[in-house]
């Protein structure tokens, strides 16, 4: 029987604020998981501390609320135990960048086959709206006593450095664009990363519904407002590196297209290149049976409670007598 | 005792020395102790031999074994009388106090030794002939003429090639003079140098060169190291070894670690040996394997080995005392979200950096408190190599019976030692998996991860088990795993928490959580935990033979402590003596708060070395003479 959206809910109450972009994103988690009919009980979804944080309780698949920082090591370890899950992990921009940005980094280093959500909103809603890492230089929102002294990160650009091999952004007032993206980062075959453009209508006065509407910005032509949001697929831009030759002008064009930021922001997938080796892939190099036998589904003992891992070649080479 | 400097290949000639001896049916204990420095600084090996069991280190040197000056100064005055120095001839020239890598403090500690003595060596040789009126003799041996000769046998131009064998010249004149079978040492060369046929070829050459040019030049060094036979099997292992192995015969299939002395050294071995066999043929067809991942922090190591965990492999991190600091946050979550993972320990010198690469028993108190709030764990405390071995696969029952975290307390005295150890009895390893269900149990039925129970253990689940979901959240939470702030669910979930730890102290037996040697009604009671064991063992047995009987109460499982057990000897004990390795007396002052009573006399040490045989006999001579204050502390070893 086919899997309905009804399917992936839960009764918890969804505490986020009024008009919160974490609605849209966790529609459109939900909308991506009924599409791709993944069974909820192979779904782990991974969560840090924050506002974001609280999505998997609001999910009806397998959900591990972490620590502040810290919910890519957790993914990592369920997904390298067992490869057959299809992980998650949902993270949020000052939670992902500022206190876990080394896991940020290195989790990129290792192209695991999993999905990475971040949930950016440039501000830290949960405790009352100090500046994010991605806040730029100069801004100050509601609740900052003073202007932001530090210069935003760009998080598309520390991604292709970083080594994640499918980057994309969308936006959570767009669902239907957001659960595409979503989707297309779960059937990438690496590492993915989703940036979500997000309001925070309770700390955020400035990257709002109407500043990322161009509401500000009104066509003299037309008299309509210009959004700031643009689909890079309708631009003929295209992120996908199809040989390996592609892969370093591929990823300059990322670059260049992660600089823009302001009266236009670009949407969709900037860079993906599925030629990379997954770090599942390089473990069953090492490990042959790796992907047949992981970690999570081999037989330990037998019935009796009895270990059944010989270490006989081992205390052979240690051996001296007997 | 072999002595160099660092990456001179003092490890490879200790390995070799130790592993001859033990192919001649002898015991051997071997410490190393080395800088924080990759090459240049004074490193050595200390290796006793005997034909009895040896389980702990001696302040004296019979036979030092040397490949530079430094060594020589170091370790000159350790050596008995009857006792020799192996040196390169050239360094009897070198000046003493020309020597460029003495600490300041060295210096002035040498300095004061030679006034107390009333000598004034200026060179190497000067100090050596101070040692003969000792009765020490030196044994020159000319490492470079050595090295010239082989080098013309082996048609190689450059000397600088073959400078890495002086250690084997020096391991070949030591065996030299004490007469060894030379069969035994060349096995062990073999074995050590794997399969680099040329090396071993070179190796052979020059052990054989120094071995004949020893015996010929010095005949008789007036003790003759006889090959003892023996039927028992036994392994040569280092204590990081005898983890890991614990770790892979207990079921553990996935570790996480970041780069630290001395616990990397594990991790290293089982990644060596990631590839593993089982005995059963199904599995053994599909192969099985130990997953060993190097993360960007300890944060990662054990967070990574949570996530592991909660997918229902057995998962592991190891470290010391800085990244277990780092790992805190980690195990308040994994306590909270009832997470069975490993951490093994191994303690160093701190606090900070403290002595990264020297002995440290500080951490017990910090291994039972660390991280906010309460929340049960299981502490394991290891006092020897093999206890090394069964205890890391035990903790792996401990964490899944509980589902909480265990922590492996090791010191770096244990992971740095060689031992010669009876053959690990593998059979002897059970896997207790706890309330470990599958697909199968809970099938149409509602299934709550975190049910309260009388317990306090719930059933658990590998996240991805067919027709079931659960959350996990660092949060306090219901049954189900979500966020819970509600009053009357915190007290409950909570205190099914801290139950499991009572069950734990009701269900485990008392002999796998303490050992007992000696007589209940002796006249004095030792109390200790870790690598001191050894050191107590061969003290008390020592004493024995003066008439001095004295029993010894190890504490193998610091947390839950058996208090009952502990407050049953300690009260029939007529004398109490607490013997540990850091400043506070940890394990006496937890004692006390549990049990209500205190140690009579304490045996402390913090210098960053391993206690002794030698020193711990002293100080528990005295307190049986009735000559010691309350406090004494140790400070041997170099």
């Amino acid at each position: 029987m086919a899997l309905k959206l009804t399917d992936y809910r839960t009764p918890v109450f969804v505490d986020w604020c009024p008009g919160c972009g974490d609605f849209g994103i966790l529609s459109a988690v939900q909308m991506a998981l009924v599409d791709l009919q993944l069974a909820p009980s192979r779904v782990v979804i991974f969560s840090g501390i924050g506002c974001h944080a609280k999505l998997p309780h609001f999910v009806n698949t397998y959900g591990v609320h972490t620590l502040h920082g810290r919910t890519l090591p957790f993914a990592v370890g369920a997904k390298l135990s067992n490869p057959d899950l299809e992980v998650i992990a949902v993270i949020g921009d000052g939670d992902g960048l500022g206190i876990g940005a080394g896991h940020f980094v290195n989790t990129g280093r290792r192209n695991i086959d999993m999905t990475v959500l971040i949930h950016d909103n440039g501000v830290y809603g949960l405790t009352k709206g100090q500046a994010s890492p991605t806040l730029k230089l100069g801004f100050q929102t509601k609740s900052l006593p003073k202007p932001n002294l530090n210069e935003g990160i760009n998080p598309v650009a520390l991604a292709l450095a970083s080594g994640y091999t499918f980057i994309a952004r969308s936006y959570a007032y767009d669902v239907r664009h957001l659960k595409d993206t979503i989707k297309k980062a779960i059937q990438h075959h690496g590492l993915a990363l989703v940036i979500i453009q997000q309001p925070c209508p309770t700390y955020n006065d400035i990257n709002t519904k109407e500043w990322y509407g161009g509401e500000d910005q009104i066509d003299p032509a037309t008299g309509k407002p210009v959004p700031r949001l643009y689909k890079l697929e309708e631009t003929g831009y295209d992120g996908v590196v199809r040989s390996p030759e592609e892969a370093i002008s591929k990823t300059v064009a990322a670059l260049t297209k992660a600089q823009e930021w302001g009266d236009r922001i670009p949407m969709g997938v900037f860079y993906q290149n599925e030629l990379v080796s997954t770090y599942q892939e390089r473990i069953s190099k090492r490990i042959p049976s790796y992907l047949v036998n992981p970690p999570a589904k081999q037989a330990i003992s037998d019935t009796s409670g009895k270990s059944i891992t010989s270490i006989q070649r081992m205390l052979e080479a240690l051996k001296v007598t007997g | 005792m072999a002595g160099g400097a660092q990456g001179s290949g003092v490890d490879s000639a200790a390995n070799i020395f130790g592993r001859a001896c033990c192919y001649g049916g002898l015991h051997v204990y071997g410490k190393r102790e080395y800088h924080s420095n990759i090459k240049g600084l004074h490193s050595y090996f200390h290796i006793r031999i005997s034909k009895r069991e040896v389980r702990a280190d001696l302040d004296t040197v019979d036979l030092l074994c040397t490949f530079d000056a430094e060594s020589v100064v170091r370790h000159a005055f350790e050596v008995v009388p009857g006792g020799g120095v192996i040196c390169d001839a050239e360094a009897l020239a070198t000046r003493i106090f020309d020597i460029p890598t003495w600490p300041r403090p060295f210096v002035e500690e040498f300095k004061r030794a030679l006034d107390e003595k009333g000598i004034k060596p200026v060179t190497v040789g000067d100090l050596l002939n101070e040692l003969q009126k000792n009765n020490v003799k030196t044994y020159a041996i000319p490492y470079m003429d050595l090295l010239k000769e082989i080098a013309v046998e082996l048609g190689e131009e450059k000397l600088s090639r073959l400078i890495r064998m002086i250690n084997v010249l020096a391991l070949g004149a030591s065996f030299g003079l004490v007469s060894f079978d030379k069969a035994h040492v060349e096995k062990a060369i073999k074995t050590i140098f794997g399969e680099k046929p040329k090396i071993i070829s070179m190796n052979l050459l020059a052990f054989g060169k120094a071995y004949d040019y020893a015996q010929q030049k010095f005949g008789a060094f007036g003790f003759k190291l006889e090959s003892v036979p023996t039927e028992e099997k036994r392994i040569f292992i280092q204590g990081t070894q005898a983890v890991a192995l614990g770790k892979l015969v207990g079921g553990c299939r996935l570790q996480t670690y970041y780069p630290i002395t001395p616990a990397a050294d594990e991790s290293e071995y089982i990644e060596e040996n990631e590839v593993l066999e089982t005995e059963q043929p199904a599995v053994k067809q599909a192969g099985g394997s130990m997953l060993v991942m190097q993360t960007e922090d300890e944060i990662s190591a054990i967070n990574m080995a949570s996530g592991a965990a909660l997918t229902g492999t057995r998962a592991a991190t190891a470290t010391s005392g800085p990244g277990f600091s780092l790992m805190v946050e980690g195990l308040g979550w994994a306590g909270n979200n009832e997470v069975p993972v490993v951490v093994t320990y191994y303690q160093r010198g701190a606090p900070a950096t403290g002595l990264p690469t020297r002995h440290g028993q500080s951490d017990l108190r910090f291994a039972m408190h660390a991280a906010h709030g309460e929340f049960p764990r299981i502490i394991l405390s290891s006092g020897d190599i093999e206890e090394c071995f069964y205890d890391a696969a035990r903790a792996f029952n401990y964490a899944e019976r509980y589902q909480t975290p265990v922590i492996h307390l090791i010191d770096k005295a244990l992971a740095n030692s060689n031992k010669s150890c009876r053959m690990f009895d593998t059979s002897l390893v059970k896997v207790e998996r706890g309330q470990l269900l599958n697909e199968a149990d809970v099938k149409n039925k509602e299934y709550k991860r975190f049910q309260l129970t009388e317990s306090g253990v719930s059933s658990r689940l590998p996240l991805g088990t067919p027709g079931v979901v659960f959350w996990h959240t660092g949060d306090e939470h219901d049954e189900q795993g979500h966020i819970s702030e509600e009053p009357m669910m915190r007290t409950k979930m909570y205190e099914k928490r801290m139950r499991k730890l009572e069950t734990a102290d009701k269900e485990i037996p008392a002999e796998e959580r303490v050992n007992f040697f000696g007589d209940a009604d002796a006249t004095a009671t030792v109390v200790s935990w870790g690598s001191p064991k050894g050191a107590i063992r061969e003290a008390i047995e020592r004493l024995d033979k003066e008439g001095h009987k004295l029993n010894f109460l190890q504490v193998r499982m610091p947390l839950p402590l058996p208090k009952k057990y502990i407050a049953d000897v300690l009260v029939k004990a007529k004398v109490k003596i607490i013997v540990e390795g850091n400043y506070m007396a940890q394990l006496a002052g937890i004692i006390a708060e549990q049990t209500g009573i205190n140690m009579d006399y304490f045996v402390l040490k913090w210098n960053g070395r391993p206690m002794s045989t030698d020193e711990v006999y002293e100080a528990l001579q005295l307190i049986m003479l009735n000559k010691a204050p309350k406090r004494q502390v140790l400070t041997h070893g170099t």
